[in-house]
């Protein structure tokens, strides 16, 4: 490596080290709705934690390229890791939480030598299987997660023995939101650093990734696992606030909205869970409040144009607009450094 | 017991008829089509619509049933699928998961989101004693309408001109259209007729499987079973993944309940796991 090549290297990681303002304005925003906007508590803490389980994806979708369409799995595992353990051992919410990540991340260490195995469709099956199998379970296991009926007498102590949980939601968008923030830290953290790097080479090109020395298949084990923590946590986040865990976490339609809200926010760059889950929650309450029923004819046609326009196309769109109101050079799509 | 066995064959003949569809399209045009149910919800409706509101009989709106998806398929064919052949997998799929829920919940504005009832004639109700088996009439007429379509396609494919391009595309695309096949036209009109099966298997199954505007989330993971378990190469492979889900998932639901869909979710996971590319197909 040249001195020019090690200086633009060097640049670009300090770029993306870098925070951007939108990126304050956008967690100063979430922040200020504790005080702004008290009456929306109850669907601020359900868009944080639907981000986070966007995020988790984007984690996987966006960086390592593996697409999913049972993502839900490890939601469900850990929505219903803290609800029983709240029931049967304490009500502590933090405990729940670290052991519904650990539950989720064993699930998902366990299940990514499957996906690992195949390619393209037999991968997507293969996620929507082991989702499948999993709501079977949770279905079947009637004594221990109440069937169809849900698992209910869910009571959550208040975190650190002070804050308790309210009905208007306030804590429990607190409590979301600081977890959500912590979370994403590590995850921005761990997409800049040299791992999440090579996870995009594996991404645009795993032949050559393995060419110049990267472990492929451990790589993907690492953030396939990560990406479950998260998603079981953010399950976790749902029960606790929620203080009720149903079969509905696990759904196979859990799976493909968390896909539709990311794909809406945009992948690869962690936030595009969050923008997605905001939009799509704001529509779903928009369009739900002049036909209650047919809500997702609209959101399917959304999705259709949004897929003949062409995804990246309207990134770029995005990133070229945003690029212009800052008096700066429109991006080039996915630049590679030192790639000629 | 033979009861159970006839009913599960009769049941996985109406998956293959409603699963080989997809499984030509996606082994010709490598396509993500989870949106296949919906055309065979399509073929199902219009026999109930022509039944229930133009009193034609159910032997007669069958034709229908296959004609009307067919067209509907090949005006999506031609104006938006045929766009996205060469994009990523995951924008077809996310592409006909909007499909499907666009027709969900247009099915369900138009129609209402009650079950539709077929009403069979009268000949084909009823269950008759053969050596001591139960045998229902109507999964008869099933099995029997079924294997002739098998029959048929079989021959279409390896007998005619047009089952002749099909493979050659199939099998090399490029080296077809080298040839002077028209790829395009023989996508085209096997994504129509691979629609039309559908709907006609939508039609014949709706007394079995039931029909209301779900139908396409509820029996995609079947499809896609049949599919990825059949591999995508030949018609074989998807005919005897179909008569397995169907004996399996009958005889199933019939002797251990408990495990309900369990069962069949996790023989598609092992299958995937040691053979990605179905379990009936040649090592290339």
């Amino acid at each position: 490596m040249n001195p020019e090549h090690r200086r633009i290297a060097a640049k670009y990681l300090a770029d993306k080290w870098r925070w951007k303002p939108l990126e304050y304005v956008f967690w100063l925003a979430a922040l200020a709705a504790v005080w702004l906007l008290p009456s929306h508590h109850l669907i601020l803490n359900e868009i944080m934690i639907t981000g986070l389980f966007a995020m988790s994806l984007d984690l996987i979708l966006g960086y390592a390229g593996i697409a999913s369409l049972g993502h839900a799995a490890f939601f469900g595992l850990g929505a219903y890791t803290a609800g029983i353990f709240a029931i049967r051992v304490t009500g502590d919410p933090l405990l729940g939480l670290a052991l519904a990540g650990f539950a989720s991340a064993g699930l998902g260490f366990v299940t990514s030598f499957l996906v690992l195995r195949g390619v393209d469709l037999a991968r997507l099956m293969v996620t929507l299987g082991v989702a499948l199998v999993l709501g079977e379970i949770a279905n079947q296991l009637t004594w221990l997660t109440g069937g169809a009926d849900g698992l209910q007498g869910v009571t959550i102590a208040p975190i650190l023995g002070k804050f308790e949980f309210d009905i208007f939601g306030r804590t429990a968008y607190v409590y979301s939101l600081i977890v959500s923030f912590l979370l994403f830290l590590i995850a921005r953290r761990l997409v800049i650093s040299p791992f999440g790097l090579s996870l995009r080479t594996i991404r645009d090109n795993p032949l050559r990734a393995s060419a110049i020395g990267t472990p492929v298949d451990r790589r993907l084990i690492a953030i396939y696992t990560v990406a479950a923590a998260y998603a079981g946590i953010a399950g976790a986040l749902l029960a606790q606030t929620t203080q009720f865990v149903s079969l509905d976490v696990i759904a196979l339609h859990r799976s493909a909205d968390v896909l539709l809200m990311l794909v809406i926010g945009g992948t690869g760059y962690l936030y595009g869970g969050f923008v997605g889950a905001l939009i799509f929650k704001g529509l779903q309450d928009v369009i739900s409040s002049w036909t209650p029923q047919y809500w997702t004819f609209w959101i399917g046609l959304i999705l259709v144009i949004l897929v003949l326009i062409g995804r990246d196309r309207m990134n770029l769109a995005v990133a070229t607009g945003l690029a212009r109101l800052r008096g700066k050079p429109a991006p080039r799509p996915r630049t590679i450094v030192g790639d000629r | 017991m033979l009861t159970i066995l006839f009913d599960g064959i009769a049941y996985g003949m109406v998956l293959f008829v409603l699963a080989c569809g997809l499984s030509i399209t996606l082994g010709l045009m490598n396509f993500v089509n989870l949106a296949h149910g919906v055309f065979a919800m399509a073929g199902g409706y219009a026999s109930a619509i022509l039944m229930n509101r133009a009193g034609v009989p159910f032997l007669a709106t069958l034709p229908f049933a296959f004609l009307i998806p067919a067209a509907f398929g090949l005006v999506l064919e031609r104006t938006l699928y045929q766009r996205l052949y060469n994009r990523p997998h995951l924008d077809q799929v996310l592409f006909t998961i909007g499909l499907i829920f666009m027709s969900i919940a247009a099915v369900d504005y138009i129609m209402g989101s009650q079950p539709q009832l077929i009403t069979l004639p009268e000949w084909l109700r009823g269950r008759v004693d053969v050596f001591g088996v139960q045998i229902g009439l109507y999964r008869s007429f099933i099995i029997v309408v079924c294997s002739v379509l098998v029959v048929a396609l079989q021959m279409i494919l390896t007998k005619t001109r047009f089952g002749a391009q099909l493979r050659a595309a199939v099998d090399d695309q490029r080296v077809a259209r080298g040839l002077g096949i028209n790829t395009s036209l023989v996508f085209a009109a096997t994504f129509a007729f691979g629609s039309g099966l559908a709907g006609l298997g939508g039609a014949l199954g709706a007394e079995i499987l039931g029909l209301d505007p779900t139908f396409p989330f509820k029996f995609l993971i079947y499809f896609m079973i049949v599919v990825t378990v059949g591999g995508t190469s030949s018609l074989t492979g998807p005919f005897f993944a179909s008569l397995l889900l169907g004996v399996a998932d009958v005889a199933g639901k019939y002797y251990v309940p408990s495990l309900g869909a369990f069962v069949i979710y996790t023989v598609m996971i092992v299958v995937l796991v040691f053979r990605p590319h179905g379990l009936f197909v040649r090592a290339r």
